[in-house]
């Protein structure tokens, strides 16, 4: 089933059509609104009026995360407070978060894009879709649930945790659609087969899986041991959450809903558009958004778009499977991290900058985050109490900024090679 | 009165403490005593030495973290209570041991035990008011 066959499929033509008039709105908006839009396009030398076909867009400046955390909180928002209905936040910093926002409006858009998602994804009225993405600031909890409902589906709001729980809902409710994260969905597979329940008793059909990178293999495993479809989809809160792309039964890329969201691939290093079907960065302008509007968002995600028509019959453009970043972030266990906010916790908590290394495992099916820290004369005591409560202190300081935990491996100096780069104190083993 | 111990961090791997007393056995260092304590990951030697500046800086200048802290050697008789004796004085009189090793110097005469304590002024003064036998650096690096 398509939610929204009008949009979903519409000719080619006419959706340029729209896009560009949905376009030049957002930008007339932004540069009307928000302050900063107006220093950046004024800086940059492009007022909206100059914008006068689709491929003008690549004139405009881009909007970096950090933008948007320098007005933090409310400094992007194009509407005043009392038509703000909710508010979101990106994944913990150590520096400031971005807060995104919505209105009644944007709300109802983003439960139309996580319907289109469940549509894709085979769901319907008759389905009983469990949200186990986390619920609160995350968007990734709130935007399944507020989809499903739209859907007319009926939602079981458990949130993420308590896989034994989420087992027993899973087979006692008759869930038919499972959505969170696909690492996740593997976690729930290994408990289930720890309970001694046989995945093919279920009612499940399919799953919507996101919000951090996967590869085939992993859906492979997926749809072995859950005995359901996988379906890879794709969002960010700065654009509005998930649904702003999805695979649909046929999984060969991620359709973008580009009657909301206008996808471009550019070179990272020089910020140049890079020529249909080449691989680079993603960079998304939001078309309808009322609120929070930005404007050529990098990424950071590296994938490619892809023209060729679907035989689903929806017209959207394609994105392949997010393949990697242009920056060192890291994504545990669906939680984003910086090399950086890890090194700004070590210095908190030592008062120097200190040599450490990070290692990503895979344990099992979940993500495991290690720090080496070498012990240095200055954090050294002879103390075994002394030391295991630094340990446990920069373990603590690690769960509580960034959310995910990490086990902490104190190391004798030198243990770290010298010559490794700041991006470079990384071992990623996941890969 | 109080002594000059090393403290030695180690990763807790096969080999570690081996290389140490290799290093400090190639510079001409005696060690007089030894302990180790250890976790999971790392794990802590506590050396006495006879020329503590000297190891100080071997194990420095390969890389090791060594740092040298103040303790207590006293010298207790080598009979059964003696150490649960001593320890009952320090508890009655608030001294916080933060850790102890010892070993026998002449077996069924002495045994000597290092301390570690919270407060070290306080707890040297509860021991030479009960008139325990404190060991100087010298005597120990002369054993």
């Amino acid at each position: 089933m398509i939610w929204n066959e009008e949009m979903e499929c519409m000719p080619l033509a006419e959706r340029r059509a729209l896009q560009f008039y949905r376009l030049r709105n957002t930008i007339r908006r932004a540069y009307e609104k928000i302050p900063a839009y107006r220093k950046k396009f004024d800086e940059h030398g492009v007022k909206p009026d100059d914008i006068k076909h689709l491929a003008d867009i690549s004139k405009l400046p881009f909007t970096t995360k950090e933008d948007l955390r320098q007005n933090y909180p409310y400094g992007m928002f194009a509407v005043p407070m009392k038509d703000i209905v909710r508010v979101h936040s990106s994944s913990g910093t150590t520096g400031k978060p971005v807060v995104v926002g919505y209105t009644r409006k944007d709300i109802d858009t983003w439960a139309e894009l996580m319907a289109r998602t469940l549509c894709c994804a085979g769901g319907t009225s008759d389905d009983i879709v469990q949200v186990a993405y986390g619920y609160g600031l995350f968007t990734g909890g709130l935007g399944a649930h507020y989809g499903a409902e739209k859907l007319g589906a009926t939602v079981v709001p458990i949130s993420g945790g308590n896989t034994q729980r989420q087992v027993m809902i899973m087979k006692d409710f008759d869930v038919t659609m499972l959505a969170c994260t696909p690492s996740y969905s593997l976690y729930i597979a290994e408990v289930m087969e720890e309970m001694g329940v046989d995945p093919r008793s279920l009612k499940l059909k399919a799953g919507v899986f996101g919000a951090e990178p996967w590869t085939d293999q992993m859906r492979i495993e997926i749809e072995k041991r859950l005995c359901c479809k996988a379906i890879d989809i794709y969002g960010l809160s700065e654009i509005i959450g998930p649904g702003v792309s999805s695979e649909c039964e046929n999984q060969h890329g991620l359709h973008v809903f580009d009657d909301n969201f206008f996808p471009e691939i550019i070179d990272s290093a020089t910020g140049n558009p890079l020529p249909a079907g080449e691989k680079g960065e993603l960079v998304f302008t939001c078309l309808t958004k009322e609120a929070f509007p930005v404007i050529r968002f990098r990424t950071r995600d590296i994938s490619r778009l892809m023209f060729d028509p679907c035989p689903c019959g929806r017209t959207h453009v394609r994105m392949e499977r997010i393949t990697g970043r242009t920056d060192d972030m890291l994504i545990i266990r669906g939680v984003n991290v910086f090399p950086s906010q890890i090194e700004e916790i070590l210095i908190k908590t030592q008062g120097v900058e200190p040599h450490y290394i990070i290692i990503v495992d895979k344990r099992g099916v979940l993500d495991e985050l290690t720090v080496q820290v070498e012990v240095e004369e200055r954090i050294f005591s002879d103390e075994v109490k002394k030391m295991e409560e630094l340990q446990a202190r920069i373990a603590k300081e690690i769960e509580s900024v960034l959310g995910v935990s990490a086990k902490i491996q104190l190391v004798e100096p030198k243990t770290i090679e010298r010559s490794m780069g700041k991006a470079k104190r990384v071992i990623d083993n996941r890969k | 009165m109080k002594l000059r111990q090393i403290s030695v961090f180690v990763e807790n791997r096969t080999g570690r403490v081996a290389e140490v007393t290799r290093l400090l056995g190639k510079g001409g260092i005696n060690i007089r005593v030894v302990s180790l304590a250890d976790t999971h990951d790392f794990g802590i030697i506590r050396l006495i030495v006879n020329d503590v500046d000297k190891a100080l800086q071997i194990l420095r200048d390969n890389q090791f973290t060594a740092l040298d802290t103040e303790v207590v050697a006293v010298e207790i008789p080598d009979e059964p209570g003696g150490l649960a004796k001593i320890l009952e004085y320090l508890g009655h009189n608030n001294v916080n041991i933060e850790y102890l090793y010892g070993f026998v110097e002449r077996p069924g005469e002495q045994a000597i035990l290092i301390f570690r304590f919270e407060e070290l002024d306080h707890a040297v003064r509860v021991l030479t008011e009960q008139g325990a036998k404190i060991l100087s650096g010298k005597q120990l690096y002369e054993l």
